[in-house]
Formats: structure tokens, C-alpha cells, sequence
């Protein structure tokens, strides 16, 4: 799995166990199973790529033996997302609807310094003994794991970048709705006409046409009634897995929704784009340049393109857009290097202090237990933060699989009614300036 | 108009208060609630009726487990911390910052200057719930401890993470005889520092402070160790008197928001509110009563045959286990029946228990018996020894092993679960392959069950029996006590009984052990003949949840309790040779001995050294790291490779004045390996360079009110203390520089560092209000790359007008250092090599980072090692003699792929062993642990690992190092023989 750049003369021994490879055949073979990271996005994901022949399924097992199974199989010492995406593999396998002759298993790699780049070993090591011939698939797009990657081609991954776009739209339309629904269930039924309808346009053409489809998403959330009375805001950043995932983060939009407020979740977008950016930032601070370096620009400045145009549709609908990436930027800057890349790294903070210029003072801080990366950018950078934005009242949050969910929602809560009183405050404080008018 | 009530539900106890219509304090109550919160509240709310009357009362539940029932009796909710701050704005104004310990929980309000509420994290138990667990080890009440503590004369250092931590580094004390007095002080000192370290978090808390919860209300001796770290005088340090019940106060001033309703409807939704399912469970240990009554015939066939002490005559052997918090005796006749057997809880005092029973064989002896070898094992191994004068002290594990072969000589597994640790060992070809011992944090052993027994007020026998029918045992996962803890709080809240928590904690028990210390994939990696014992074994519940959870039939003795000294007895048989030494009933009869403590001042080190002395003149003395201390002849650092590396890289600084100023350097995380460079760099450049002092606790303490994250490494805590060492020399600039790419070693796909040492200097600077821009210099560097370290490096100094060709200059004069660094690294490598090889000394590659050669952070365990005469080598002092590695993993850090190569050399080596150095929350070593085990067991060899923290003991390591000698050892002989 690894190209090794050997030292002359110096003899080289092998450890590796042998696992099973996947190869492109196996589209035909092979079903790929999926774990459920971010459901509405990777559900039109998942619809593409088996209109391009994959048979793939997106695991929605979330029940208490994931967890166990992923206790099992991975180091507990690992972190809580190798976790649970193992756990939900082997529980999946272990259930019988799978024939495991021809099954793989599918994963994203990103490849940086955080230790999350060795998921694939990880989860090889979990399936070796119980289902020796079941191939760990690499999504990724630093060329590693030659032997068992996704193969890629540039319309495919056009498709998922425009699928990604569409689905942080939806995210967000959704999540600006629902706490403010008049009829309980029309949130529900708006999603589900937009997925249906995302869908047929990857199905008969015309994704491209992003300004148009949309468009159509926000015409179709315009339609729901909602009522005026100003929620708490409370945005979600971390982690990339506990950030987005139900399973990794207890639930975490929905029990901030039960609370009465409006889940403010940055994109998805914003963390490809974090990657894209990080590849041109090594080449400035430290002479990094590979022949991908120009094609990550060019990328980079053709996603954020599309990304302002979307920003500008959903402004002229009244809806609150995503963040402009540029602006992250500067807002990373303000607090941190943009040097910091591992793991999530910059983003982390510049979403916090983009999310307090933007009017969401209160953030769930989510990270797995012991995350590396985020003891700097997470954790370090709140107190850097809170002297910038006076209101700004952040929670960190740690997940882990023993981490009871009484004691998260606690902290939570705490959050939660500091929250409320700020916003009390800032409503009494609007009321006396009209009456002084 | 309605009365205000407030109820606050802890996680230990029920605090209601009423409050008139004018807020007037009525009434106000406390009770601990034995997990029956419930039937708590509705008791108390009697009582508020038949003082008060049933009319009407707007009421708000707060607390911890208050949530769930405010949830489902419909009920007002308000989270503590608020109901405290509603509290505080009334009746405290002026109060500038507030910490409220609870039974489980420590929350610190900041009020002025910036309003910011804080809560422990999910890994932090310096709380109440912390001290009646400590108490408990102590075996005294919590208010007897607070007496105890008054007459403290000094304060021992305790880890104050989690309990469990504290907990290895009481045991030792009490052990060595340490004074309960002072360890009664540092355990209230342990919980002032987490307090402090864990919470505040670069907030300094002064000004005016309340201290709230009920902790902080009935203990004084917490009170003075608050007040004295904090550096509060009377003024600035007010102790509420209504400080339990002081969030029930708040809760009630709360509830003016809410609506008044008639006491009987309260009452009446309080019953009503019902157990949600939210709890996972399992199935029954046991079908029947039938079932558990085929399961104890079972296990009876494993007991051992009984010999009458009373009328035998003849030749016996004498065992002894001086175990952590159990003492344990054994003594059989030569055909190994048992002839008098003896298992206590350690009080804190084991050699009197020893004494005593010692004096009792020999009366019930009655001169017909005589005692022909004793052995002594365990943690008080080398204090009994010499009280007792016994013949043998051997390592615990081998006499583990040796028993279980007793009962069944095709043994391949034995687990061993006792009060304070777990310990596995896999038997491969008669000798001890592998031991897993239970890491500091994931003790979830026998001891917790004993503390919750008490905490629900039960003894351990009564409250284990309960879960053996039990008929929905709870899954409370399987983790370290202070997890296990709010899964059974939250289970609780759930309405889970009794009975169904002490079958959870059963099972919990066994799945920590299987999945955690042995990290088993399938039940089948155990082996076919698995042996249990340990006095945790005792409890069926537990023997029953690890035949479930393994799905094996297993041994366990009658006398699993015993395996230790039963071990110990028939080592002594089969090795005596002569007379035994054993003290004899004449000398025993007059034995008496003191104890004494005080600070070595042989080295660096510090050791607290606690001396004994026996009535016969002799002396024993423990606590020491090196033979110093013991007033022995001064320790050789000859072999010592760790010692060598942090002399020499201390000598990488000339200390010339420069005349461009003075720059700071950290000696911490990378610096321990780029100091030459930068040392080289700045003295080029015509800078003085200043190291900031050594590190030791102290150290640490200095700088732990800017550390933001309390879950990261024990290195990374130590730079905060650095840094502030540089801040006091009064130096120019601190240079650290930020570094996501290593130097390339062309070992590895990539090379990178890892994320803390990457970007530490960021955290540094945001969290400590000392640092700006002009006093902490920190650039983006990828050294190899010459243009853009040049550029960036000239960019960082341009206050100092450094010109391109100084720096590039610089960097040759650095890199050069450091290469003469590495080669002088390797030459020494050779020569211990050689050294060693001529002395037919065994030898260790102690396999870490490079800043674990730091005495603070390795705790010494080099000199532990030499000491034990055993030669000591780094990774990096040898892994360029091992051949590139190919690995499972990505390979992709310059530190980590040292460790690989260095195990491939280990495996090319017979004569060479490897001990991995782990310090703990280093997430990458969970990766590279498990890959460095399977290079070693791929090619036969042993793996051991330490995990390293804050904890300033030896005494599990020294068990560990000693038990992989003794398989060292075994393996030897037994290719020997072959």
C-alpha cells in the first residue's frame, strides 16, 4: 500500500498482512457499503453513483451494537469516529443481509497528519479475522492506497461536488425551518420533494444548471409556513465525523431542535475546500509544489465561484446563506495561522468566529475524546475567541463511546441557557430603542 | 400567591428549599438519596407539606439527575449552574468568581469580567464522589479523613485527574507506611489542583470567591487547601452557610417565573413520572435458580483439599501476597493442602496485619510445624521481605503462574482480577508469552464495585448477590470508573433498580477487562484453558458475566483470592535451599517498627524516602528511585542511555553572549530534539540563548492555569511551565517555532509531527496573557526546505534586522550541531551495546519520543531499569540499524517511524528487548502500540508497554519490568533445556 522512497542500500522488511484488494470488476461483483456520515448529503451521493451502475447501500444501523462492535474490533485508545465507522461495518456484515463474499466496504482518506488518515488500516485490521475477504475501499484524492481505491473520474467528481453544494443547501434550508414550522411535518415533506427532485436532475441531466436547481430548493422551502419568534441560534462545528454525524454526535441537531432552537451546521463544501487550500498554502509557506498544486487553485477558485453565485440566490430568497469560504479566510486569520492543517484544523475556529459575525453567538464545539488536532485549534482557541466576541458562548463537547449522553446534554443546557438569557436581553434591548423612538 | 420551591437532584443527594412569597429562606433540607431519587423527593416534599401546608407552590427542579425527572413529571428545569448564578446575583453581589463542587460534578462561575460558567469535563472526578472513593481506600469516613488532614505535615503529589490515577498513587503510600494525616492533605490538594488545572483553564480565579456544594461546606480541610492555593484571605474566600443547599435556592428564586400549583399536584406528577426506556439492557445472568445452582457445583470442583493445622505435624511453606488493598496468606503442607489461609482488606497498615497473623500460625503451630521457605509477593513485596527476613520476594505475575499451573497444567490464559488491577497473562510453551496489566485508566476493578456497594449502603457481598437475579441488567459500558459513574447516574435517572445496576457493573467489569486490557477481537484469542481468579472472581455475578461475555467454561479455584500467596508458597517449596530464613516465633514475639518519612536530596529527583525501622536494628527504605536515596553507593548512569541524551543535549548550548539579545527557548516537546539546531542557529546569529529551568512538578504547577485542555498529553501540560520559566528569566523573545512537517528520514510515506507537537506554540500563545506578538516568536517552518525556512525565518526576525546570509549561516551552524548530535547519539548507542554485551548484561531498548528522555516525564524509569541491571538504549540511538519497515499502517510520522525500525532491530537481536514508552492521551500511539506489538509477536519476542502520566509512582512499572524479566528468563531456560 505505501510507495517508498528507499534509502540506498538499505534493506527493507515487510510486516504487512495480506488483505483482499478491490479492483474495478468488482462494480459488477461487489455491493459497497457506506456509513452513514451525513445523511441527507451522502443519500444523494449514494443515489448517483448507483445510477452509474455501483451497487451501494448507505448503513443507517444505529443501534447500541455499533458501538460494542466498534469496541471490539478498534484500539479503544483510537478515536471515536474510527469507531463508529467500524462498529457500524462489522454490525452491518455480522447482520446477515450481506452476502460477505461480495461485499466492500467504502471510506473517505484524507490523507493529512491527523491520525484519522489511518482509518483504512484500522478498519482492514477489524475485518481480518471475522470477514477475511471483504476489500476496504479508499475514497480519497492524494493517490494513496493505489491498490483498493475509488476509481474517480472528472465526472464523477463533478457530480459530487454539485451534490455536496446541494446538499449543504438543503441542510441549511431545513434547519432554518423546521424550528419555526407552523405544520409539524412540512420541513419533512420539503426535503423530501427537494431529494426527489435533486435526484431526477442527476437522473436526466441538467445538475449542472446549479443556479436553477437552486433555486428550486429555496422556491420549495419558501413555501412553508413559519412563524416570526426569534429562536436561539446555535451553530455546530468540530470534528468533521461528530460534527455531521447523528451516530457520532448523539443526535445532536435533533436534540437541539427539541429544544427549541435553530441548528446553524457550517458545509460540507467548506471542508473540501479547507483541503483544496491547505495543498496551496503548503506550496506558499514552504516551497510544496507537486503538479497537483495548480490543479487544487484552479479547483479551488472554480468551487468558490459557484459557491458565491449560491450565496447570492439564496440572499435574494430571504434565507440566511452558508459562509463564503473567502471570508473564512480572513476570519481564520484573525485568530490562528492557516498553517494549522491538520485534521480540521484552521476551519474549526474560522467557523466559530464567521458564525458570531454572522449572528449565531452560541456553538457546540464537537470533538472526539482526546482529538489531537483539536486540543489547539478546538479547545485552544476559545479563549482567543471570547475576547474578539464578547457574546460569543461556546460549549466544547467531547464524544466517546462511554460519554453519557446525560452529561453531554448537561453542558449542553448550560450552553443552552446562557443562550436564552442573551437573547432576552438583546430582545429587551431592541424593545426600549423603538420605544425611545 | 404562591410559596417558591426549589428541588435540586444530585448525583449523591436531594437539597428541597421553600422560599416565602416575599423569598424569605423558610426552610431548607439535605438528605442523600442511596440512588432512590424518587422516593427522596416524595419523602421530602412530606415533609414540606406537614411544615407548610398543601397549598400552592411554583416549583423548578435543577441538578444533574433532576433533568429526567423534570422531563417527565412536567415540571420547570433549571440547569445548575443557573439556578447557583440566580442565587449568587441575590445574596452575593460583590462575588467575583464561584466553585461549587458537587457529588460528581465541579463547576467554577466566573462573574466579573466576562460572565462564563464551566463544568468538568467527562474525564475529570476530582469531586465528591472522588473523596468518599478515597476515603473509602483509606478505609475511614470522609469527616475523620477532614480531621486527619488538619494535622497534615506535608502534602504528598497525587495525580488529580481521575480517581483512578489518585488511587495508584495512595496505595503506594499507604503501603510504604506513609502517614494518613498527610495523605489525607494531598488527596484535598489533588482535588484543589484539578479544580484549578481542570476548570479554570487560563482564568485565574481571584477577587472575591464562593465556595458552594457540600464538599466544600463539611470539609475544612479542603476549605484551607482552596483558600491557600488560591491565595484568598477571610475576606476573599466566603463559605456560605447555606452552601449545600445553595442551588436549591437558586431554583427556587428561579421558579418565580414559574406558575404556583397545589403541593398535591406536584406530588402527584412526581409519582406519576415514569422509567423511560432510554436504558440498554441485557439479558439475566441467570434463567433460574436452578441454573445458578448447577453453575456453583460447577466450580466447587476446583477447590483445594484442607489439612488441619491444628493436629498436622511436619514440614510447611509459607505464601504471602501483600497486594494493593488486600493482604493475603497462605501456608500448605508439601502435598499442597491447605493448612491456614487468610484474606484481608489493608486498612492501610498490611505489615500489622502480617505481623499479627504470622504470630497466630505460629500459635496455632503449636511447635509442630515447621515452616521450611516463605515467599513474599505483590506490591509490599520488598517491606515484607525484610520485616519477615523471607527466604524469596518474587514477582507477582510468576506467582500467579505458577499456581494456576497447580490447578491445571495445560493453562493458556489466566486473568486475574483484583481490587485495584487487572492482570492477564497468555502461557505460551510454559512460560509467561504475554502480561497485559490494566493502564492507569481503566481500572473499573473490584474496588469500584466495593465503593458503590458502600455509596448505596451495602456491603459488596449483599449488593453483588442482587444482580444475580437480576432481570434487566443495565449496560453501563466499559471504561474507567468515572465514566462508569454517570452511566449509572443516567441509568438511574432512568429508574433502572438496584439490582439491574449491580448486574451492569458485573458485566462492565468483565467487558473492560476483555476488550480493554486484552483488547480480544474474538472470545477464542483467550485461549482453550482459561483460569480466573483474583478476589473479584469471588463474586459470581462476575464469574458469570465473563463465561457469558467469553462464552467459555472456565476454572476458578476456591481459593481465587489466594492465587498470589499460594503462587508465593509453592515457589518457596520447590526453590528452598537450606534453612529457611523466616522470622521465628522468638524474634517475632518483641518485633515492633516505626515509620519515618523525608525528602532525599541526592539528585534532582526529590524522592519522598519513607524509612522504617525494625526493633531489630535494621532498616528499610522505600520510596527511593535510585540506590542513593537508600544510602547505598551512588547509581552508575553508565548504561543509561536516556540519561546520556538529556546530558548531552543540555551541553548543545555554549551559552555565549550575543550582542543582537537574548532568546528564550523552551526545553520541551520537539526541543528535545532541535535544540543543537536552534541553540547552533541563534548563537550564529549572534544571540544569547537562555533554556528555560528543568522540569519538575513544580514546574508544571506554574504553568497549569494556562493550559486549555486538560485531556491533552502530559508533555504538552509541561510546556505551559516552561514557557512561564522563560517569562521570569526576563528574556528578550521566546522562539517556538510551529512545524507540520518533520525532517525527513526517508523511512516513512510522509513525515510529519504529530499534530501537538506541530502546532502547540499557537495554544501556547492564545492562552497565556503574558505572550504578544513581540515576546513569542513562532514561524511556519518546513526545514527541509532551505528557501522558504530562510524567508520565513527572516520574516519572524525582522525586528532584529537579520540579513538572509546570517540566517543561512545560522542554519548550517544548527543543522551541523545537530548532526553531531545524532552521531554522538549513535556512537554511545554502540558503545552501551557493546558495554553491555561484554558484561553479559541484558539490554532494553526503551522505545518513546524524544521528549520522554525528560526525568519529569519518564519518571526515571531509566534508572529503574539500570538499577535492575539492565542495560538502557533510545529508538534513536539504534532504529538506523534496523532495516526499513513496511507496514500495515500508514506510516507517516519522522518520531513514529523510528519506533518501527527500532522494533525490526529488537526482533534481529535475541539478546535485545523492547519497552514501549506511551505517555497517555497520545492518540497516535494507538496506533503505533499495536503495530510495534505485531512486529515483536510476529517474529516470537515479548512486547511490553508503560504508559506514562503525571503519576510520579513506579511501583506498576517496576512489576511490569520485572515480570518481562522473569519471561525473559523463562523463555531462556527453557530453550536451554531444549
Amino acid at each position: 500500500m505505501q510507495d517508498k522512497k528507499s534509502v540506498q542500500g538499505c534493506e527493507t522488511a515487510d510486516f504487512r498482512d495480506d488483505y483482499p484488494k478491490f479492483t474495478p470488476a468488482m462494480k459488477h461483483t461487489h455491493k459497497i457499503l457506506v456509513p452513514d456520515m451525513l445523511p441527507v448529503h451522502f443519500g444523494i451521493i449514494v443515489d448517483i453513483l448507483r445510477r452509474d451502475g455501483w451497487d451501494i447501500e448507505l448503513l443507517r444501523n444505529d443501534s447500541r451494537a455499533v458501538i460494542d462492535e466498534g469496541l471490539k474490533h478498534v484500539h479503544n485508545d483510537t478515536c471515536f469516529p474510527a469507531l463508529c465507522v467500524t462498529g457500524q461495518f462489522v454490525d452491518a456484515l455480522k447482520s446477515g443481509k450481506y452476502d460477505v463474499e461480495h461485499t466492500a466496504v467504502l471510506i473517505t482518506q484524507s490523507g493529512g497528519g491527523c491520525r484519522a488518515s489511518n482509518y483504512i488500516p484500522l478498519i482492514r485490521k477489524a475485518l481480518k479475522a471475522e470477514f477475511p475477504k471483504v476489500p476496504v475501499i479508499s475514497l480519497n484524492f492524494s493517490g494513496l492506497e493505489k491498490d483498493s481505491g475509488f476509481p474517480m473520474d472528472l465526472k464523477t467528481i463533478i457530480k459530487l461536488a454539485f451534490a455536496i453544494f446541494y446538499g449543504d443547501t438543503l441542510m441549511s434550508l431545513y434547519n432554518q425551518c423546521k424550528p419555526y414550522e407552523l405544520r409539524e411535518g412540512d420541513c419533512e415533506k420539503a426535503r423530501a420533494d427537494c431529494v426527489k427532485y435533486i435526484g431526477e436532475k442527476f437522473a436526466k441531466g441538467g445538475y449542472r444548471k446549479y443556479k436553477k436547481v437552486t433555486r428550486a430548493l429555496l422556491e420549495r422551502f419558501s413555501k412553508v409556513e413559519r412563524s416570526r419568534e426569534e429562536k436561539v441560534k446555535v451553530g455546530i462545528v468540530g470534528e468533521i465525523y461528530v460534527k455531521y454525524s447523528p451516530l457520532g454526535n448523539s443526535h445532536l441537531e435533533e436534540f437541539l431542535l427539541s429544544e427549541g432552537c435553530e441548528p446553524v451546521v457550517p458545509a460540507l463544501m467548506d471542508f473540501v475546500m479547507y483541503c483544496a487550500v491547505n495543498n496551496v498554502n503548503d506550496a506558499k509557506l514552504y516551497n510544496k509544489k507537486s503538479i497537483a498544486t495548480p490543479i487544487f487553485d484552479i479547483v479551488y477558485k472554480y468551487l468558490h465561484h459557484i459557491q458565491k453565485n449560491i450565496i447570492k440566490i439564496t440572499e435574494k430568497y430571504g434565507f440566511e446563506p452558508l459562509h463564503d469560504f473567502e471570508h473564512l479566510r480572513r476570519c481564520a486569520d484573525k485568530v490562528i495561522n492557516q498553517g494549522v492543517k491538520m485534521g480540521e484544523g484552521w476551519l474549526i475556529p474560522a467557523e466559530m468566529a464567521a458564525l458570531a459575525e454572522t449572528g449565531t453567538d452560541n456553538i457546540v464545539c464537537a470533538q472526539p475524546f482526546g482529538c489531537l488536532p483539536n486540543h489547539i485549534a478546538g479547545k485552544g482557541t476559545v479563549r482567543t475567541l471570547k475576547q474578539m466576541y464578547e457574546h460569543e458562548n461556546i460549549v466544547a463537547v467531547d464524544y466517546d463511546p462511554s460519554a453519557t449522553k446525560v452529561n453531554q446534554e448537561n453542558r449542553i443546557k448550560l450552553m443552552l441557557s446562557t443562550a436564552r438569557e442573551n437573547l432576552a436581553e438583546k430582545q429587551k434591548k431592541a424593545a426600549e430603542k423603538t420605544k425611545n423612538k | 400567591m404562591a410559596k417558591y420551591m426549589g428541588i435540586d437532584v444530585g448525583s449523591t443527594t436531594v437539597k428541597v428549599c421553600v422560599l416565602s412569597e416575599e423569598l424569605e429562606i423558610l426552610y431548607t433540607s439535605y438528605e442523600r438519596h442511596f440512588a432512590k431519587v424518587k422516593e427522596c423527593v416524595l419523602n421530602q416534599l412530606s415533609v414540606v407539606e406537614q411544615k407548610f401546608g398543601a397549598g400552592d407552590y411554583a416549583v423548578s427542579i435543577t441538578g444533574s439527575a433532576g433533568l429526567g425527572l423534570a422531563e417527565r413529571s412536567g415540571l420547570n428545569f433549571v440547569q445548575e449552574v443557573q439556578a447557583a448564578f440566580t442565587a449568587i446575583r441575590k445574596y452575593y453581589p460583590d462575588a467575583d468568581a464561584a466553585v461549587e463542587l458537587g457529588g460528581e460534578d465541579a463547576k467554577i462561575i466566573f462573574i466579573t469580567g466576562g460572565t462564563e460558567q464551566r463544568m468538568n469535563g467527562s474525564c475529570a472526578g476530582g469531586t465528591g464522589a472522588f473523596i468518599d472513593q478515597m476515603a473509602t481506600l483509606l478505609n475511614i469516613s470522609v469527616s475523620e479523613m477532614d480531621e486527619l488532614s488538619m494535622q497534615a505535615e506535608k502534602v504528598y503529589p497525587i495525580a488529580s485527574r481521575c480517581g483512578v490515577f489518585a488511587k495508584s498513587d495512595i496505595q503506594p503510600l499507604l503501603n510504604q507506611g506513609a502517614r494518613k494525616e498527610d495523605i489525607s492533605a494531598s488527596i484535598f490538594q489533588a482535588v484543589v489542583d484539578q479544580t484549578v488545572a481542570g476548570l479554570a483553564q487560563g482564568r485565574r480565579i481571584k477577587g472575591k470567591v464562593l465556595f458552594l456544594g457540600g464538599p466544600l461546606y463539611f470539609i475544612r480541610g479542603l476549605r484551607r487547601a482552596f483558600k491557600e492555593t488560591l491565595k484568598l484571605d477571610d475576606e476573599h474566600a466566603i463559605f456560605p452557610d447555606n452552601a449545600p443547599c445553595f442551588m436549591s435556592i437558586g431554583a427556587a428564586l428561579y421558579s418565580q417565573a414559574a406558575k404556583g400549583m397545589p403541593l398535591a399536584e406536584i406530588i402527584s406528577r412526581i409519582q406519576e413520572a415514569k422509567g423511560s426506556d432510554d436504558v440498554v439492557t441485557g439479558e439475566p445472568l441467570f434463567k433460574d435458580r436452578e441454573e445458578y445452582e448447577r453453575f456453583v457445583a460447577r466450580h466447587k470442583a476446583s477447590d483445594l483439599a484442607f489439612e488441619d493445622i491444628k493436629t498436622y505435624a511436619g514440614d510447611a511453606y509459607l505464601g504471602i501476597d501483600s497486594g494493593s488493598t488486600t493482604t493475603k496468606l497462605v501456608l500448605i503442607t508439601p502435598d499442597c493442602k491447605l493448612l491456614y489461609q487468610h484474606y484481608q482488606s489493608n486498612n492501610g497498615q498490611p505489615l500489622d496485619i502480617v505481623l499479627e497473623r504470622l504470630r497466630e500460625i505460629y500459635e496455632l503451630a503449636g511447635g509442630r510445624i515447621k515452616i521450611c521457605g516463605a515467599a513474599v509477593t505483590g506490591y509490599g513485596e520488598d517491606l515484607m521481605k525484610a520485616a519477615l527476613k523471607a527466604d524469596f520476594g518474587i514477582v507477582e505475575t510468576v506467582a500467579h503462574f505458577k499456581a494456576a499451573v497447580h490447578f491445571n497444567p495445560k493453562v493458556d490464559f489466566i486473568i486475574d482480577i483484583g481490587g485495584q488491577d487487572i492482570k492477564c497473562f497468555k502461557i505460551k510453551n510454559g512460560a509467561i508469552d504475554s502480561i497485559m496489566l490494566n493502564e492507569a485508566c481503566s481500572s473499573g476493578c473490584g474496588s469500584f464495585i466495593q465503593t458503590f456497594a458502600k455509596a448505596m449502603g451495602m456491603e459488596i457481598d449483599e449488593f453483588s448477590k442482587l444482580g444475580l437475579f437480576a432481570k434487566h441488567p443495565v449496560e453501563l459500558g466499559s471504561r474507567c470508573t468515572v465514566f462508569m459513574n454517570s452511566s449509572v447516574k443516567q441509568a438511574q435517572k432512568e429508574g433502572a433498580s438496584v439490582e439491574d445496576i449491580s448486574a451492569g457493573l458485573s458485566s462492565s467489569i468483565v467487558k473492560n477487562a476483555i476488550y480493554k486490557v486484552i483488547r480480544a477481537k474474538t472470545p477464542d484469542e483467550l485461549g482453550s484453558n482459561i483460569l480466573v481468579q483474583g478476589g473479584t472472581f469471588l463474586n459470581d455475578a462476575v464469574l458469570r458475566s465473563f463465561e457469558i461475555e467469553t462464552g467459555k467454561q472456565v476454572i476458578r479455584p476456591g481459593i481465587a483470592g489466594l492465587m498470589g500467596a499460594f503462587g508465593a508458597a509453592l515457589y518457596a517449596k520447590e526453590n528452598v535451599r537450606g534453612e529457611s530464613t523466616l522470622i521465628t516465633e522468638a524474634e517475632l514475639r518483641y518485633f515492633t517498627y516505626t515509620s519515618k518519612s523525608h525528602i532525599c536530596k541526592g539528585c534532582t529527583s526529590h524522592c519522598n524516602v519513607n524509612v522504617i525501622g525494625f526493633s531489630d536494628g535494621r532498616k528499610f527504605i522505600s520510596g527511593n528511585k535510585c540506590e542513593k536515596g537508600a544510602g547505598l553507593k551512588p547509581h552508575s548512569d553508565e548504561l543509561d542511555m536516556y540519561h546520556y541524551k538529556y546530558e548531552r543535549i543540555l551541553k548543545s548550548v555554549t551559552g555565549a553572549k550575543g550582542k543582537r539579545g537574548r532568546v528564550g527557548l523552551p526545553l520541551a516537546l520537539g526541543y528535545y530534539e532541535q535544540l543543537p539546531l536552534w541553540a547552533g542557529f541563534f548563537e550564529a546569529c549572534g544571540f544569547e540563548v537562555v533554556l528555560s529551568e528543568e522540569s519538575s512538578r513544580r514546574l508544571y504547577f506554574k504553568g497549569q492555569h494556562t493550559v486549555a485542555s486538560d485531556t491533552v498529553c502530559y508533555p504538552a501540560k509541561l510546556t505551559h511551565g516552561h514557557i512561564e520559566s522563560l517569562l521570569d528569566k526576563g528574556v528578550d523573545f521566546i522562539f517556538f517555532p510551529c512545524e507540520s512537517y518533520n525532517l525527513d528520514e526517508h523511512d516513512s510515506v510522509n513525515h510529519y509531527n504529530c499534530p501537538v507537537v506541530a502546532y502547540y506554540p499557537e495554544l501556547l500563545k492564545a492562552n497565556n496573557e503574558r505572550l504578544d506578538d513581540e515576546n513569542f516568536v513562532m514561524p511556519y517552518l518546513d526545514l527541509n526546505d532551505e528557501k522558504s525556512s530562510v524567508r520565513a525565518l527572516q520574516r519572524a526576525l525582522a525586528r532584529w534586522k537579520v540579513r538572509p546570509r546570517e540566517i543561512k549561516a545560522g542554519l548550517a551552524e544548527g543543522f551541523a550541531r545537530l548532526n553531531r548530535y545524532y552521531a554522538d547519539v549513535r556512537a554511545e548507542g554502540e558503545r552501551i551495546l557493546a558495554a553491555a554485551r561484554k558484561e553479559g548484561k541484558p539490554v532494553v531498548v526503551l522505545a518513546g519520543r524524544p521528549y520522554h528522555i525528560d526525568p519529569e516525564i519518564n519518571h526515571g524509569i531509566g534508572k529503574l531499569l539500570t538499577s535492575l541491571g539492565i542495560a538502557v538504549l533510545s529508538e534513536d540511538s539504534i532504529f538506523d540499524k534496523g532495516k526499513q519497515v513496511l507496514v500495515n499502517v500508514l506510516n507517516q510520522w519522522t518520531y513514529h517511524a523510528r519506533l518501527y525500525r527500532a522494533a525490526e532491530f529488537v526482533t534481529e537481536n535475541e539478546d535485545v528487548n523492547l519497552v514501549q514508552l506511551v505517555s497517555f492521551g497520545c492518540g497516535i500511539d494507538a496506533i503505533t502500540t499495536d503495530e510495534v506489538r505485531a512486529i515483536l509477536e510476529s517474529r516470537g519476542r515479548l512486547y511490553t508497554q508503560i504508559k506514562i502520566d503525571e503519576i510520579n509512582n513506579l511501583g506498576v512499572v517496576k512489576i511490569r519490568l520485572r515480570s518481562m524479566l522473569a519471561a525473559i528468563e523463562e523463555q531462556k531456560r527453557q530453550k536451554d533445556a531444549r
